[in-house]
Order: structure tokens, then sequence, then C-alpha cells
């Protein structure tokens, strides 16, 4: 692109670029480039060799069995992505309505001072190591959903199916919400910028409509910023899919599937951490890169949706 | 920039100088069972202490994990309180071209450590309770299996919140080892092993992670070591034994269960003592092997880890009572002091 | 004001407010992470952490003095990987690329970005562990490049794309070749965006733990050089929050003060020079 921005300079031949050193910084820079192309092909590879005992020995089942046998040598990935799926949704259940109702806050209502502020304790939110949310998970939200989130929800909705069985403290809820607070930053950040792109005619429009501000805001700009916002839960969805620490420490690490969100599961991430080390046996060491594999097909399929939508938006800058 | 970069070279050398300059120790990683980590802790802490040109590094990942690892040729030993199996063996010899040879390092006992509101008494546990608990058939504290052992303990009508290890663990095989000798039932749902396929509970990875969420769990039942129910002030009960006696996991309890094998001992250090015969053996009770390779290459490691394990047969047998595991029989310690030379 | 009207702004106050009330919640969340590891760190925190070794289970006292150094190794290694492919690589987007290819190399660094840390720790223990025989820095360090490479291809990409193309008409125009003009001109103009790149990458990476696990394991003493298993913090903070003892427990809280304090600081540091950098020019 740059070259063709260059209307006066003469082309010069090879061996004057070569001399001029152009040719060896575009091979160095080329090859850090490749590099990266090379490395993440040899890792498609690796997870896809490795995995071919269990991929042989399974097939296609090895996505809808639910028996997880290292004895029996028999393994099946449902309720690893039953887990997955259920936590990350439920995530998103908590986190989309609250981000995207702070990122309306900060780019509509807030004064900018107050929203630059904001949103940069938003982004220091992301940058806490999932580690730490793990800790505190364990001290904190753990006695707490025990002693008296769980028996709540349990007395209100118990008639609900979600909200039965045994109260443990751990499981399918305590990582739904502790995901919900890490998903939060993606949304509020993405959300915010494209609200702030939403071009003011859109609201000054609305608004000499006779419509509220909430009106205006709800109708006009933010069915603008759709995609954006579409994209910052997809963003959000796949950070919740391939977490790790966090889940493995307030999920219980059982492999079942089960209505209640109150009963220990577990997620692809959590097994592959709970039993990568130990796991003794070709197969069963194959079904654990497998794991990985299928987990890595979901995330890069959930970004990839993610960053075509937030380009959709940036790119045509209206609505569609 | 000159500045920055004046300050980015400062760091870089002092970095350098740190990690490179300060220690020129040999370092000897070994990882495995969760069960003996207290005390290898302590040994390899000691024996640093006594010669500090060798450090060795443990890491307690579990038993199956330190079978794995040593299998994949990632650490120097491995440690486990199941003894390997014959194909596990041979897997060794196929993919390393070295035979793991079993050194007992000390006896242990697994014990069912409880946390329930309101009970301080120490309960009773009959192999079948315990077996009807982890199976997921005897659902409530109350439940007679559990109250008919123990008269007298006003048991409370709440759910029990089962507690299993989530890796593969050598404390696994001992506890499923015995629950397969003394329940049909059991034998026939699950049987014995190390990563054993549950019915029911939560899981948590090592002895530490399972003495960690009884902790946290109110009504909850788990089973470890013996010296992590101590350390942790945690309830743990008496274990019906096949002289149907209840015995509470001690030195002395768990020295009787070997009795038997330490007369016998196979010459390959491989042998099982759950549900021992004897009035006073505690039934979960086992040896916890050291996995040696029969050739180590460096002869610096191979003179490390053979001193190091003379050493533990004499001096470091005394660090066993004071935390709560039994110290080796005095035929074994014999037994492993020659075997000590088929390291080569 | 008829009732439709009435109910209107009734809706418009409300909603506004409730926006108001999420706003609040999560920044009150950030405030309630930092205030409660603060007070519980801060109780734990002591000079023996900073300076001696884990005692064994079950002992009190001891410190975490070679997870901190473990910690900074290890980074050390991945940023000293990571870094330069994903700077140069950065300059080859921007200044160098043709069409096709580069699509291709900002194709593959979001997909390597996605990857979930945890698969990029398996791919890093066949690849590192397994051939070199055993744990050490050098694997966690190269898991942890891998995740720092693409942060560092994006943003100096995107921040050296924003130097305007009169500066570099003005060099080449004046006959500089072109690599000259990168070095002189381009790399100058953009390089406060370009440093808050790094620091912001470097930061989220020291707090990683999933690609630690089976790379680095863990290490109960000083490890020497960079081809043993090396204790880092992370790690002890997993370690030592699921284990059973209170004075585990302590320390675990301490670590995370440690790290969140290192993160923090790191990630504020960046934006401070980020935003000097554009007052400047």
């Amino acid at each position: 692109m740059a070259t063709a921005a260059i209307p006066i300079a003469k082309p010069r031949s090879f061996l004057g670029r070569l001399i001029g050193g152009d040719e060896i910084a575009f091979a160095i820079t080329w090859t850090a480039s490749a590099s990266i192309l090379l490395v993440t092909v040899m890792l498609v590879w690796q997870l896809w060799s490795r995995s071919s005992l269990a991929r042989a020995k399974f097939g296609l089942d090895f996505l809808v069995s639910r028996t997880w046998d290292p004895v029996a040598v028999q393994f099946g990935a449902l309720p690893f992505i039953y887990g997955t799926l259920l936590t990350a949704v439920l995530a998103l259940l908590i986190s989309v309505p609250l981000g995207v109702g702070a990122a309306i806050f900060l780019s509509e209502m807030a004064p900018r001072r107050l929203s630059d502020i904001a949103s940069f304790l938003v982004e220091l939110l992301a940058a806490v190591p999932s580690v730490i949310y793990g800790l505190l998970a364990i001290f904190t939200l753990i006695p707490l959903l025990r002693t008296y989130g769980e028996p709540f929800l349990h007395n209100t909705l118990g008639f609900l199916p979600f909200f039965q069985g045994p109260m443990y403290g751990v499981g399918y809820l305590a990582a739904g919400l502790i995901l919900a607070i890490m998903t939060f930053p993606f949304i509020i950040s993405i959300s915010r910028e494209a609200l702030m792109d939403v071009p003011n005619d859109q609201r000054e429009a609305a608004l000499a409509l006779g419509a509220t501000k909430w009106e205006a805001t709800w109708q006009a700009v933010v069915p603008f910023a759709r995609l954006g916002i579409l994209g910052s839960v997809f963003l959000g969805l796949a950070r919740a899919l391939g977490e790790t620490m966090a889940v493995t420490m307030v999920i219980g690490n059982t492999p079942t599937i089960s209505a209640s969100l109150f009963s220990p599961g577990s997620t692809i991430a959590a097994s592959i951490a709970n039993e990568f080390a130990e796991a003794s046996g070709d197969v069963y060491l194959a079904s654990l890169i497998l794991l990985g594999l299928v987990l890595f097909l979901l995330t890069i399929v959930i970004n990839g949706l993610a960053r075509l939508l937030i380009l959709a938006t940036t790119k045509k800058g209206t609505s569609v | 920039m000159s500045r920055l970069g004046l300050r980015l070279c400062v760091g870089v050398a002092s970095l350098t100088a740190l990690t490179f300059g300060a220690l020129a120790a040999q370092t000897i990683t070994a990882a495995g069972a969760t069960f003996p980590a207290i005390i290898y802790g302590k040994w390899f802490e000691q024996f640093r202490q006594k010669d500090p040109s060798v450090q060795i590094n443990y890491q307690a990942i579990g038993s199956g994990g330190g079978i794995k690892q040593l299998t994949a040729g990632t650490v120097d030993f491995g440690a486990s309180d199941k003894p390997m199996s014959d194909e596990e063996i041979a897997e060794v010899v196929k993919q390393r071209k070295f035979k793991p040879l079993h050194f007992p390092t000390v006896l242990g006992a697994v014990v069912p450590i409880y946390n329930i509101e309101g009970v301080t008494k120490e309960l009773k546990f009959t192999g079948d309770a315990l077996a009807g608990i982890f199976l997921g058939t005897v659902t409530k504290w109350n439940d007679k299996a559990i109250a008919s052992a123990n008269p007298g303990v006003k048991l409370p009508d709440q759910a029990i919140t089962v507690v299993v290890r989530s890796d593969s663990s050598g404390t696994s095989f001992v506890f499923t080892d015995f629950l397969t000798k003394v329940n049909d039932a059991w034998k026939n749902k699950v049987g014995a092993n190390a990563a054993p396929n549950w019915p029911v509970g939560l899981r948590a990875k090592g002895s530490e992670g399972v003495s960690g969420q009884v902790k946290q769990l109110p009504n909850s039942i788990g089973y470890v070591e013996l010296t992590y129910a101590i350390q942790n002030n945690m309830g743990y009960g008496s274990v019906q034994n096949s002289a149907t006696k209840f015995i509470k996991a001690e030195l002395a309890s768990v020295t009787a269960a070997a009795a038997g094998a330490a007369a016998s001992m196979p010459e390959d250090f491989r042998v099982s003592i759950t549900n021992a015969p004897g009035a006073a053996a505690y039934p979960i009770s086992t040896f916890t092997w050291l996995l040696i390779p029969d050739k180590i290459s460096d002869p610096t490691k191979k003179k490390a880890i053979t001193e190091f394990l003379s050493w533990m047969l004499t001096t470091g047998q005394q660090s066993a009572a004071p935390l709560h595991y039994a110290p080796l029989p005095k035929q074994v310690i014999a037994k492993e002091q020659k075997a000590i030379s088929l390291i080569k | 004001m008829d009732a439709r009207t009435r109910r209107r702004y009734a809706v418009n106050s409300l909603m506004l407010g409730l926006t108001g009330v999420c706003t609040f919640l999560t920044v009150s969340i950030l405030f309630l992470i930092l205030g409660y590891l603060v007070y519980n760190g801060g109780k734990a925190l002591d000079w023996d952490f900073f300076t001696k070794l884990p005692l064994p289970p079950g002992e009190p006292g001891g410190g975490m003095a070679n997870a901190i150094v473990g910690s900074i190794k290890v980074i050390f290694l991945a940023s000293l990987i990571g870094i330069p492919i994903g700077f140069l690589g950065g300059v080859y987007l921007s200044e160098f690329g043709g069409t096709a290819f580069p699509h291709v190399i900002r194709y593959t660094a979001d997909l390597l970005n996605g990857v979930p840390s945890i698969v990029i720790g398996i791919f890093a223990w066949i690849v590192v562990v397994v051939p070199m025989g055993h744990f050490s820095a050098w694997a966690g360090g190269f898991a942890l490049s891998l995740m720092l490479i693409p942060i560092t291809l994006r943003s100096t990409e995107q921040f050296m794309r924003s130097v305007p193309q009169s500066l570099r008409e003005g060099a080449l125009s004046l006959g500089a070749s072109k690599w000259r003009t990168v070095v002189t001109v381009v790399i100058p103009a953009s390089l406060s965006g370009v440093l808050t790149g790094m620091i912001l990458g470097v930061a989220r990476i020291a707090g990683e733990t999933a690609p630690l696990l089976f790379t680095c394991l863990n290490n109960q003493f000083w490890s020497s050089g960079f081809n043993e298993p090396t204790a880092s913090l992370p790690v002890m903070i997993y370690n030592h929050a699921i284990a059973p003892y209170e004075d585990y427990h302590r320390q675990a809280w301490a670590a995370g003060l440690v790290l969140l304090s290192m993160v923090l600081v790191s990630n504020i540091a960046a934006r401070l020079v980020l935003s000097r950098g554009t007052a400047r020019r």
C-alpha cells in the first residue's frame, strides 16, 4: 500500500534495494510474520495428529457420548461440552444486560470525563488474572452462594428444575457468575465504542421528532450499533468458553450432565487442566488432546463471527 | 530513549546474574503421589540442608501423574502409592529403555474425613457404609447404615456431600481396593482403580484439594492420608477391619497391617496390605513407593538418588512418626538396602 | 401532559436510571475485588514472603521468593521470544506488506490470540517438554510467548499505521531507503503507542496460569538457569488456594496482591506512556 503512495521516487533495481537494505528488512520482517503462520499451523497439526488415536477409536461419537471413564477407556465429551456451553450462556445472560446497560450509560448519559474514567476502570477489570478471580471465588463467592444465594433461589424459584438438588456452592452457578464478571469488560468497552461511533444526527433526528432521551437511545442509537454490540457479546462468549483457572477452581470438576444449576459439573478447559498432567494411557491422553481441539474449533468459530460483526459495523457505518 | 535503553540493560544484566550466578545446585525433578507429599516435602528439605549441592524438586501431582511423567521421561523419578501394573512397567521399558524399581518409603493410612455440623464425636464406619456412601446409595447422614454403627451419636437428617479425587491417585486406588475387597456391589459396579468412574461426588485435585473442599463444605465426606486430617484438625472415622473391630488409624494399627507383608515381601516390593488380617490392623493401610529407573545415565544424578535412598532408609525414617506416617519394618529396610545396588 | 406522555417520561427516567445502576454495579465489582484483596493480602504480606522459600506443607511460615523470581524469568523468556517477533511482524504488516499475505497473517494472529490458554499449554507440552525430556522455564516462556506475539503484532501494526503518510513521503523524497524511513521516522513517531502495546501484552501474560501448569510445573526450591522446573506466582496461588492449610491461604492472598499490583501498575504505566507520548506530539 505504502509503495503505491510514492509517486516521485523512481523504482530502484533489486540490487539497489538489496544494498539499501530494503530487501533485508523485508526478509526479516517477513520471516517474523511467517513464523506466526508456521507456529499456528503446527499447533493445529499437533492437536490433530496427537488426537488421532481418540478420533479413530470414538469418531464423532466422541461429541455425543456422555461416558468419561478412564478405567473402561471410554471417552465422550458431551458432559464437558454441555458444561462449557451452559456456564458460558449463563454468564452472558447476566453480563449482557448489565454490560450493555453500562455501555449505554457511559456513551449516552455520562459526561465525557466520567465516562473515560469509568471505562478505564473497566479495562483494568479485564487485566485482573483469572487465578485471582478463582481465589476470590473460593473464599467469598462460594460460601455466600451456599449459605444465602442458593437457598434463596431454591425457596423462591425452586419449582423450576434449574434450582433443585443439594446446594454445595460449587457448581455451574458459581462458574457462570464468575464468568459473568470476567466478560463484563469486553462487553462494556466494545459496546461503548460501537455506541459512541453512532453519528450524532441519529440522536438529534429522534429527539427532534419528540422522542425522550431513552426512546432516542433505544430506538435510534442502539439498533444502529447492534452489530458492534453483538460482536462484543461473541467476544465475551469466546472468552467464557476458553476460560480455565477461575472455572476449575469453582465448578466441582465432575463429568455429569444436570439441569440443576446447583449441580457440580465440568468444562472442557477445566477437565484438561485437571487431568492432563496425570492421564496415563495413550487413548486417555489422545482424548484430552481431542478435547483441546474441540475447544479450539469452538472458540475460533465464535471469534471469527465476532470479528466479522465488528468489521461489518466499522466498515459500513450504517445499520443493515 | 537512551536512558530507557540503559535502564533496560541494567535490568536484564541483574536478572541474568540472579538466575545463573547465584545457584549452581544439581536439581533432580520428581513427581507423583500426594499421599506421602508431606513427608517427602520434609525429607527433600532436610536432604538439601544436609547436602546443598543437590535439591530434589518434588511435585505432588497424583500417583497416576507420577507414572505418566516417568513414562514420558519428563521427571527423574516418580512416586506412587499404587504399585505399577505389569503393563505400565512394560510401557516404561518400551518407551524409556529402563525398568522402574519400586522402593517403599513409609507406610500410611487412608482415612475417611468428614465435616458434619453438630457432630464432634468420632464416627465408626463399616466397609459397607463407606461403599454405600461413595456409591450414592447411602445419601443421608442419619441413614441406618451409618447410624447403626454409631449408637449415641446424633446424626443430622442432611444430605451427604461426597468429595473424591479428580486426578489419577494412589489414595483413590487404596481406598477403592479396600472397598472392592469388602463390598460386592462396589466390586461389580466400580472396582479398584486410581481413577475410578465415581458414581457420585464433587471432584477436587490432590489430597490438598479434597481436604480443602471437605473443610469448606458442611456435611461432606472425603478420603485422604491420615496426616492431612491431623494437620488440619479434621474429624476422621475409624473403620471396621477384617476381624470386625473398629480400628482408628495410627502408627500401631498401620504397622500391624504391614506385619504380614513385612515377613513375606516379594522381590519387587509390589504388595497390597488393604483389609490385612490381624485384630489390631487398620484396614486401609498401604506402603508408598518411589519409582526409580534401574539405569541412570547421568552419574551425578545417580549418585544423588542412591545417596538419598540410603539416607531415607536410615535417618529419614526418624521423620516418619512425628508426621503420622509409620516407619518401614526392619526386614523391608534390609531388603531395600540390597536393592539399591540394582540401580546401574 | 397526558397519561401516555407521563408514562413515556417515567420509562425514560427508569431506564436511564437502570443503566446508571449497571455501571455502578460493574465498577463497584472492581473496587470490591481490589478492596478485599488488599485487605486480606495486606494482612498476610510480610518480609518473609519476598525473601524465603516455601516450607513443607503444613508448616506455617516461609515465603514465595522463588516464585517471584521464577515468574520474572518466565516472563523475561516470553518477552525475549514474543516481543521481537511480534514487533517485526507488526512492522511487516504496516510497512512492507503486499496484499494477500498480510491478510493471512492478520487472520492467523487473531486466531492465535483467540486460542484458549490451556490449549497453548498442551501445545507447549507436546513440542517443548516432551522432546526436551523435562519441564522447564523455557517451555513456560515459549507457551506465554505464543500469547504475547499476536498482541504485540496487532498493537504495533495499529500504532504504526496511524503515523501520517506524509511523514513517510517526506523521508522517501529526501532519498532515504524504505527501511531507513521506517527506522528513523515511523518507529520513533509511533514509539509510545508501540511500547504501550508491549507493556499491556506483558501484563496480560504475567497473570496466566493455565499455560504454565504442565510446562513450568512448579518447584519448591530455587531453579538455576532456565532448564529446570520453575515456580511461578500464578501456579503458586492456584496450588495454595485449593490446599487445606490456613497458612497456605494466607500466602495465596499475599501472592494475589503482589501479582495484581504488578499487573495493574504496568497497566496504568502503559496508559501513562501513551498519554504522555501523544501529548508531546
